[in-house]
């Protein structure tokens, strides 16, 4: 070989080596002593396509998880007569609900077509019950949060208020439906897909989502002063969740098949978050710092959010996590 | 089939898409030359954009796997089989230093290419999961993706268990929206033949009546068998949930080693236990609300 270049040097030193040896390893070098592929499938392309979703969606789950479960809070306050409680909640609810549509838009390959999600209803399709809960949500939560307000500020008198104290009550009633279906259906939404990770775990996923919603709710609430027992006991109850889910993705493992969960960066992401929301929560409940429970659950279920879509992601580009899962 | 020039199925006018008959492609790697007409006729025609030229370094397939801009992709398989009744000799000189197999053997190696597609599933994940109801079946049972209503969720992208569909990126035409093989419905309408079938030289893809192919196949796979090509099969997930491809494939070996899923399920089974678990978590957390504020209040 007359050229210089060094792709043409590493060339000959790759013939070379594989005169001598048989074998050429090294970067690039894929083949052994001949053309045959070793990596799995074809080429080890990717068999499923990992979601091209980005920052928007994991923000989304934690924000939709937590607005929808304070609606489920700001009920069981009204209920027991914690007015300010339940005005509270249902502010942080109002605030999911306007923040919610604004990233799934945002996420959209065509924001300006959004609407046309509102065009059809499908049972089978978890995207399209996703949307209709979210505008159910909406719709009771913004009336909702006005109605309460009217009562508790005591602007009419009468029979006047006596109206806005029963459709504020129907309207938290169906803020907290829709709002604890908004926090647990995203579980359904990645756990009914082609990504091995999700669907392995999509008994595990609807329970994660739902009560680290519920969790974030009361340590943002205690975070805003509202330091009350009934809070407290909601946050040992998820904390202590979230630690047995750690216990159950710890044991109840795929092998190849949701390697993603327990490896690469995506696996210390949902170890990361779950530790921070699970045990270490806890511990801090127990040690009576409140605050710091409050405020560590909070990163780990942020945490453990942006896990899972990098797990799809790993997942969904791993030809061998799809094989393995269709040979369980 | 060869030799029924221009009265082969590849090649004549039908009806297809008025009489409501469910049509197939039929590829069949074992007559395939690897000439990639089929992936140039079908850019051609639905003009696909360029996505790019990336040299892959695997064997002569610079396409890569299916996409948003790539709705034929065809394989270039390297394996260390023989093809058929092949006799294979030695490549290249003896080697006595090789470590990896007897120098004195035969090497054998085969060259398969196979036009991958969208496999318009009976059951079909991405339909099923299109939230804007912008992905529809056709009257010959394809599986269209309506450009102009979706809004590209990504949803179907996730959905389908081959891998095929895709969200196109910037700053391609179009971006933004979910593509794959539209079974060239625009032909069909008219009567036409799909791109890729219509230029196939060698007619390793077949496009016709769902049920003369599948004879066809079986027959295939029958006269391969008998002429020594013991691994050929027909790749037709009927057993799984997809509930059987309109767009099946004849192939050499394991489905593993051409990026096809052994046993791919239409996600759509997985709603049951999911939507149980989420309504689960939904009741024990608000009775877990109510029983803190009843207790601790």
């Amino acid at each position: 070989m007359t050229s210089n270049s060094p792709s043409e040097k590493r060339l000959e030193e790759l013939r070379e080596q594989a005169w001598k040896d048989g074998v050429a390893v090294g970067r690039g070098v894929d083949v052994a002593g001949g053309p045959i592929p070793r990596k799995p499938g074809y080429y080890g392309q990717p068999v499923v396509k990992p979601p091209v979703w980005t920052w928007e969606i994991p923000i989304y789950l934690f924000v939709g998880g937590l607005g929808g479960m304070s609606a489920a809070i700001a009920l069981a306050a009204a209920i027991f007569h914690h007015v300010d409680l339940a005005r509270a909640a249902m502010w942080l609810a109002a605030a999911g609900a306007i923040l919610s549509p604004i990233l799934l838009i945002m996420d959209l390959g065509r924001p300006r077509l959004f609407i046309n999600m509102l065009r059809v209803f499908k049972h089978q399709s978890a995207m399209s019950m996703g949307v209709w809960i979210l505008v159910m949500f909406s719709a009771c939560v913004v009336p909702g949060l006005i109605a309460l307000e009217l009562h508790a500020l005591h602007t009419f008198t009468g029979a006047m208020d006596q109206f806005v104290r029963i459709a504020a009550g129907l309207l938290v009633f169906g803020s907290a439906f829709f709002g604890m279906l908004l926090a647990t259906y995203t579980g359904v939404l990645i756990g009914a897909t082609a990504i091995p990770a999700w669907f392995l775990h999509r008994v595990l996923l609807p329970i994660h989502f739902g009560i680290a919603g519920l969790g974030s709710a009361a340590a943002l609430l205690e975070l805003l002063g509202h330091r009350i027992a009934p809070l407290n006991a909601i946050g040992f109850f998820a904390a202590a969740i979230e630690s047995a889910l750690l216990v159950w993705l710890t044991i109840n493992k795929h092998g190849a098949a949701d390697r993603a969960i327990h490896e690469h960066s995506s696996g210390g992401l949902i170890r990361t978050g779950e530790i921070l929301s699970g045990p270490l929560a806890l511990i801090l409940r127990f040690l009576g710092l409140v605050p710091f429970a409050a405020i560590s659950f909070l990163i780990g279920a942020l945490v453990s959010r942006f896990g899972w879509i990098a797990v799809g992601k790993v997942s969904g580009s791993d030809p061998e996590s799809v094989f393995a899962a269709e040979r369980l | 089939m060869i030799g029924e020039g221009i009265q082969s199925t590849n090649q004549r006018k039908h009806s297809y898409v008025h009489d409501h008959v469910e049509v197939g492609f039929f590829t069949d790697p074992s007559v395939c030359i690897g000439c990639k007409a089929c992936e140039v006729a079908c850019k051609e025609w639905n003009e696909v954009p360029d996505d790019g030229f990336t040299w892959s370094g695997n064997s002569y397939d610079n396409t890569g796997h299916l996409g948003a801009s790539t709705w034929r992709h065809v394989m270039f398989l390297e394996q260390d089989r023989a093809k058929g009744d092949q006799i294979t000799g030695l490549m290249g000189l003896p080697n006595p230093q090789s470590t990896i197999r007897d120098p004195q053997s035969d090497d054998p190696f085969r060259w398969v290419f196979l036009s991958d597609v969208c496999k318009h599933c009976e059951e079909a994940g991405c339909l099923e999961a299109c939230p804007t109801g912008s992905i529809v079946r056709t009257e010959v049972g394809s599986v269209l993706v309506q450009n102009d209503v979706c809004n590209g969720c990504g949803y179907c992208v996730v959905s389908c268990p081959f891998g095929v569909i895709d969200r196109r990126p910037e700053p391609l035409v179009d971006a933004g929206g979910a593509f794959k093989c539209t079974f060239c419905y625009d032909r069909q309408k008219s009567g036409l033949v799909p791109a890729c079938a219509k230029v196939c030289p060698t007619e390793s893809i077949v496009f016709g009546r769902l049920d003369d192919l599948r004879v066809r196949g079986a027959e295939r796979v029958q006269q391969l068998q008998q002429n020594g090509y013991t691994d050929a099969q027909l790749y037709d997930p009927t057993e799984t949930s997809v509930g059987g491809i309109h767009a099946f494939f004849l192939i050499l070996g394991e489905p593993e080693a051409y990026g096809l899923p052994p046993k791919p399920q239409v996600p759509t089974i997985y709603l049951k236990s999911a939507w149980t678990s989420a309504f689960a978590t939904a009741i024990a957390s608000i009775i877990a609300t109510l029983l803190a504020f009843a207790f601790f209040a």
